[in-house]
């Protein structure tokens, strides 16, 4: 019965890694099409010490510099938004609704959302700060770097915040409330009850959310290539290698990017795959 | 979100008269952090709304409420053929591809929720890790493959189910897997005890059982590759192969000089609103399978 999906599985992920390791140990002639030569690990190389390791390592420096900020705001913004979720409210269901739709929003479509926001002429954003007499209102948002990432990180908290908050409010639900009601008792403070019930109780939820956006972070591809194609220090790994393959045509080398990139996301996602580990265990059994 | 410790030296009235003042404080903090997370939350999706309601210079102004409100934008993207085409890539490819990993991963799923599976725990793992490659690792060698072979650049995005099989049936696996373990063994052993063989079982009772979970599932699968841009753009060239994402990343508008914002706009509210309503509908069900996926496991 599994053996159909395993054979699946082996076409759709372990042979395209295969192959993509195969090609970046390749050389591509971009006249004569598909005509290769051995290239041993100068693709690899080029891309770490070689010519291209400038492009590569400012995009893995962008890369982690993107990943450690947003999902920081991330982690920060959900857990607000979690905790005001939990609370007993009239209108909670409606609430807890809204924040689905920034993740139901194509990624694309935020991009090109914050985009026009962030236009520097006719955009929302410039056209409030300019007529509230804010600072800011003259700044070319994506078209200086430190700017550009910012409204990189911006648009992606934006999409993503809400989805961390719906994981910690599961994290939260299963906290009993009795917990809660003896230290209210013992005369505990909401802050003392915040700091010394929920937070350690909610820290496997917090480590595995962070683990999870921290995967994502790291792969993103949409918002970067829509808002800026790259540009003013917004380049990341996976932008990097997509762009040397498809617009520059660069078999090898794209392949060696990619597989570095999955490298890369692997150590990450060992680490993920180690903490959940329990959770699979559960299954397996 | 009480009243902290008073001393015991005040007055029950003034205790009383703090802990009202500090509740009334407290709920109207709750409540402006309600507001200002929809409005977060809300705002980007009701601009484009507004800027697809905008036609020639109000485009260019900044206006909350569109000035002069009219549905130019909505009619000019249907008699568009590359939007009208996106839509029906998009629609073949995501249908296709669910229905494949929901067909595919619910044997694999029944198989590892119930089956003696030799290396259960490093199938699991190995199928959970997969769901956290970059897609850029295989779209780099299917870029070079579907050149070599011709499935580059196919019309009706033929070219795209394979590759986002590789996020989805590994996905859909791990969800089935852990709805399925939830079904009383019981009734299935009823079934087997009766004379059902096992894939009777599976069909006729295991199924309709787990139908929430194939649900879930199917959804989640379905909006990934809705909403999958990667691929999209790596694998695809012209008009008649690009589905929504794509289509969308390229437009043009009617005339080449315009900038299509509003074309744009309008393009995004139509294929977002879909999703947006299914999400709202199955929103139980899709948190509890992200949260599935992504924690409890």
């Amino acid at each position: 019965m599994i053996a159909p999906s395993l054979l699946v599985i082996l076409l759709v992920a372990a042979y395209p890694i295969g192959y993509a390791i195969w090609l970046s140990l390749h050389e591509y002639s971009l006249i004569h099409q598909g005509l290769s030569r051995w290239a041993g690990f100068r693709n690899y190389s080029s891309a770490l010490w070689g010519v291209e390791s400038h492009e590569f390592w400012g995009a893995f420096k962008t890369t982690f510099l993107f990943t450690a900020i947003s999902v920081t705001l991330e982690l920060v913004l959900g857990l607000a938004m979690a905790l005001a979720m939990h609370q007993a409210f009239r209108g909670r269901s409606i609430l807890r609704a809204t924040v689905l739709v920034p993740w139901a929003i194509l990624t694309v479509v935020t991009a090109m959302t914050w985009k026009t926001i962030f236009d520097p002429d006719l955009g929302f954003a410039n056209t409030m700060l300019r007529a509230l007499h804010l600072p800011g209102g003259h700044v070319v948002w994506l078209g200086q770097s430190g700017y550009a990432l910012a409204v990189l990180v911006f648009a992606d908290v934006w999409k993503t915040a809400p989805f961390m908050a719906l994981l910690l409010l599961a994290g939260l639900q299963v906290i009993p409330e009795d917990v809660y009601d003896a230290a209210k008792v013992d005369g505990a403070t909401a802050w003392q009850r915040f700091r010394r019930i929920t937070l350690p109780l909610l820290t496997p939820a917090i480590l595995v959310a962070l683990i999870f956006r921290t995967l994502d972070a790291l792969r993103i591809f949409d918002l970067p290539f829509v808002l800026t194609r790259g540009t003013n220090g917004t380049n990341t790994l996976s932008l990097e290698a997509q762009q040397t393959l498809v617009n520059n045509g660069v078999i090898g080398l794209g392949s060696a990017l990619s597989v570095l990139t999955f490298v890369t996301v692997m150590g990450v996602s060992f680490l993920y795959i180690r903490f959940v580990g329990g959770n699979i265990r559960a299954l397996a059994d | 979100m009480s009243a902290t410790a008073v001393p015991e030296s005040t007055s029950p009235t003034v205790r009383r008269a703090r802990l009202r003042r500090f509740r009334f404080s407290t709920t109207w903090l709750l409540w402006i952090a309600v507001v200002l997370i929809m409005l977060f939350c809300l705002f980007p999706f009701y601009w484009l709304i507004n800027t697809s309601l905008k036609t020639g210079a109000d485009l260019s102004s900044a206006n909350l409420v569109p000035p002069h409100p009219n549905l130019d934008n909505y009619s000019s993207i249907f008699h568009n053929g590359d939007f009208t085409d996106a839509l029906r890539n998009s629609a073949v490819l995501s249908l296709t591809t669910t229905l494949i990993a929901l067909v595919v991963g619910s044997f694999a799923a029944y198989a590892l929720a119930r089956l003696r599976v030799p290396m259960k725990f490093l199938l699991l793992a190995v199928i959970l890790s997969i769901t956290t490659f970059p897609p850029i690792a295989v779209a780099a060698p299917v870029y070079k493959l579907w050149t070599d072979i011709g499935l580059y650049d196919k019309p009706l995005s033929l070219g795209l189910i394979l590759p986002d099989l590789t996020f989805t049936l590994p996905l859909t696996i791990y969800i089935l897997t852990s709805f399925f373990r939830q079904i009383p063994r019981e009734l299935e052993e009823a079934a087997l005890v009766d004379g059902a063989t096992y894939f009777q079982t599976f069909r006729k009772v295991v199924l309709p059982l787990a139908a929430p979970g194939l649900v879930t599932a199917g959804l989640l699968a379905f909006i990934f590759v809705w909403n999958e841009f990667l691929f999209a753009i790596t694998l695809t060239a012209s008009a008649n192969a690009r589905p929504v994402p794509a289509a969308i990343a390229f437009f043009t508008g009617s005339s080449q000089f315009e900038i299509p914002l509003g074309t744009i706009s309008a393009a995004s509210v139509v294929v977002t609103v879909p999703l947006i309503v299914l999400v709202l509908i199955f929103q139980k069900r899709i948190v509890a399978g992200l949260t599935a996926g992504a924690v409890k496991g």
